[in-house]
């Protein structure tokens, strides 16, 4: 390094600064007050009333926030005590954030796995006595029904999602503001809402009875304004001087949108489609008062007429009826599902970013 | 215009074109454009027709139940549409949302906007991806399967702190138990709320502590300010708004949430005296449960409870976007509230 003509001269009595934050007195600090928190707090529950594992993870917590404070205000100053201490509680929140994940994913595989078999995705529930062992029998007319209805919805939610995308960010009319709340305001209605409106106005209205359809149609409210804003967004980030070169050229708007943004999106758009499959799969509500439920396979054009079960509201029922083994395995079944159109959403995300 | 006529020159404008108007543009729209723009206004404005739909429906599917029940309907604490004499009213549930919604907000806030300043403040670029992940994987969970797990293994969990609540904070009114049976409670529900709305109140703070100012973070860090005291003095005061909002998105969410308090509540319809014991019932989980077995009247008060249900989630969803958009104000007012905030 000295013999380097470039590198600035370093005195000898200098020592090379360290420009870690975190080292022994940092680890200290912390490790210190949690072992004085511990002692302190198992001293009080042998000697005191005091009792219960959840009251000694309260009691030893205060302790160590303000052992910690202390210590880095002896150190520190009081200013840098408080910074300890809350970037403390901040981490905190956010392992507590991620916990409930890793928990009801282990949870739903530990408890679904079990009685998953060859037969669960190629057997009905038709024909099933309810006091034979969970491993009979199978959800294919469940997630054939999932599948249906959340086919349909997209066919029906899809257009005017991205209609009301362009519209948004391409046309920008008269009534944008408008749209934009009333789209906003939709994507906060209670799913049981959607299941109540299409209840008046298909299943008992006109008469159309309990269907498959009528639970598509609830879907679709559902699934609209995810597409509708998340292809906003999308259509937001295509580069503002393909959409100039395009007019430039003499393209009308219409060709311009066609032609030049809406393939330059294609990637986010078809995100967007799948986080809103996504958001209304597990959907339960809507489906107790639209598809009613059957125990056997109903095919998307029978679905017209005739109810049509679905893989939540599969799982809810047979919870309903105290058969937990197989509302478990269901629940696997959706959170695979669930769990593989997300990640099919961000591969495709990813791959946009990197392009 | 100016390359038309050679003897101009940059700031000093020829006489000939002093007088000269501006010219006008317009782009002729063809036909192709106008069917575009009549087809995309068409496909924005089934937003408008459904809600107003949705409106129209249910009120008019929930009058015949509401007439009968007329302004009983928000103060009885019974649920016997279907009887003789009907006696229904949605007071009870509308509590029990109410609480458990409160419960859940109250538990989720601290937790959301600490996640985001831990993600926005305190992560390694990689941990930062990974969180953001989770928490957007966290809100496509179905919210039957919280319910499942909220009932099958977090609720059996909460013994011990429900316990530990009734015998150390009785002087709190609302965890005064008689006996310490505990378990499908408004207090188990809103925890598991709480975990539901954790999710979208962390994205919309997150997008709300992007806008922040980067320059104001790192003067004030520059200033020998600790990450604490920026985030108080910087990150707060113009986030603010945008942070009530968040937290009203997410008291929507709650407000509305279904299958899981359905799965976990017991549906009893009198006012429970503390939020531990077994007890309490909601508007949304009332629906859903009630709706399979309900006669005729059953159905159209089942209707008005969601018509009710309907326009208080408007209400609150509204005025939590307005008040998240106030605060993403463009470029000028930024500044202004900048100077203000930092000190």
């Amino acid at each position: 390094m000295s013999t380097s003509a470039l590198s600035a001269p370093v005195p000898d009595n200098e020592v090379r600064r360290s420009t870690r934050t975190f080292g022994t007195r940092e680890t200290m600090e912390i490790a210190v007050p949690l072992a004085v928190s511990v002692l302190v707090t198992t001293a009080l529950f042998l000697l005191t009333p005091l009792d219960g594992a959840f009251g000694f993870v309260i009691v030893a917590f205060t302790i160590f926030m303000v052992a910690f404070f202390a210590a880095v205000r002896r150190a520190r100053g009081a200013k840098h005590g408080i910074d300890r201490v809350v970037s403390v509680g901040i981490t905190l929140a956010a392992l507590i954030t991620a916990a409930p994940l890793v928990l009801i994913v282990f949870t739903v595989f530990q408890k679904g796995l079990p009685a998953l078999g060859f037969n669960t995705f190629t057997k009905t529930l038709e024909g099933v006595d309810p006091s034979s062992p969970p491993t009979t029998g199978g959800l294919l007319h469940a997630l054939t029904g999932t599948l249906s209805q959340v086919g349909i919805a997209t066919l029906v939610s899809v257009p005017f999602g991205i209609g009301t995308a362009v519209y948004l960010n391409e046309i920008q009319g008269a009534f944008t503001g408008l749209v934009r709340l009333l789209v906003d305001a939709m994507s906060g209605i209670p799913s049981i809402v959607a299941g109540l409106f299409v209840y008046t106005i298909w299943v008992v209205g006109p008469g159309h009875g309990f269907s498959g359809i009528a639970a598509s149609f609830a879907l679709a409210i559902l699934m609209l304004p995810t597409v509708a804003r998340t292809t906003e967004e999308m259509l937001r980030l295509v580069d503002p001087g393909l959409r100039e070169a395009s007019l430039a050229l003499g393209s009308s708007q219409w060709r311009t949108v066609a032609q030049v943004v809406l393939p330059t999106a294609r990637t986010g758009i078809i995100t967007a489609v799948i986080l809103g499959i996504a958001r209304v799969a597990g959907e339960t509500a809507p489906l107790l008062m639209t598809a009613f439920g059957a125990d056997k396979i109903v095919g998307p054009i029978k679905s017209l007429t005739s109810p049509q079960s679905a893989l939540p509201l599969f799982i809810f029922q047979q919870f309903a009826q105290d058969q937990r083994q197989r509302a478990w395995t269901g629940a696997l079944v959706l959170i695979l599902l669930v769990l593989a159109l997300f990640t099919l959403a961000r591969l495709l995300g990813r791959s946009k970013r990197n392009r | 215009m100016s390359s038309i006529s050679p003897a101009l020159t940059p700031g000093q404008p020829s006489q000939s074109n002093v007088d000269e108007a501006p010219r006008v543009l317009v782009t002729p729209s063809t036909r192709a454009d106008k069917i575009f723009r009549g087809v995309n206004t068409g496909a924005a404005l089934t937003s408008l027709l459904v809600m107003g739909l949705i409106a129209i429906f249910l009120f008019k599917q929930a009058s015949p139940a509401l007439n009968k029940a007329g302004s009983h309907f928000f103060t009885t604490f019974e649920w016997l549409p279907d009887e003789e004499n009907a006696v229904y009213g949605i007071g009870a549930m509308l509590f029990g949302t109410v609480v458990a919604a409160l419960i859940a907000l109250i538990v989720a806030v601290p937790i959301s906007f600490g996640t985001a300043l831990f993600i926005n403040e305190y992560a390694p670029i990689k941990i930062r991806r990974i969180l953001v992940t989770l928490v957007d994987l966290l809100a496509a969970i179905p919210s039957l399967i919280f319910g499942l797990w909220g009932l099958s293994y977090f609720q059996p969990k909460l013994d011990g702190p429900a316990l530990w609540l009734s015998k150390w904070m009785k002087f709190i009114p609302i965890f005064k138990t008689q006996v310490p049976i505990f378990g499908s409670s408004l207090f188990v529900s809103g925890l598991v709320l709480a975990l539901m709305i954790v999710p979208i109140i962390t994205s919309v703070s997150l997008a709300v502590m992007k806008e922040v100012p980067r320059v104001f973070c790192e003067a004030a860090l520059a200033l020998g300010g600790t990450k604490a005291g920026m985030i108080k003095e910087v990150v707060w005061p113009f986030s603010r708004g945008g942070l009530i909002g968040a937290s009203m998105l997410g008291l929507g969410r709650a407000l509305g949430e279904t299958i899981a308090v359905a799965l976990i509540l017991s549906n009893d319809f009198r006012i429970p005296h503390n939020v531990l014991s077994p007890g309490g019932a909601s508007v949304a989980g009332t629906i859903a449960l009630k709706f399979p077995e309900a006669g005729e009247n059953g159905r159209s008060a089942l209707i008005a409870a969601g018509l009710v249900l309907f326009i208080f989630t408007l209400l609150v969803n509204v005025v939590a976007r307005a008040v998240v958009k106030k605060t993403k104000a463009p470029g000028g007012a930024r500044g202004s509230t900048g100077a203000k905030g930092s000190k």
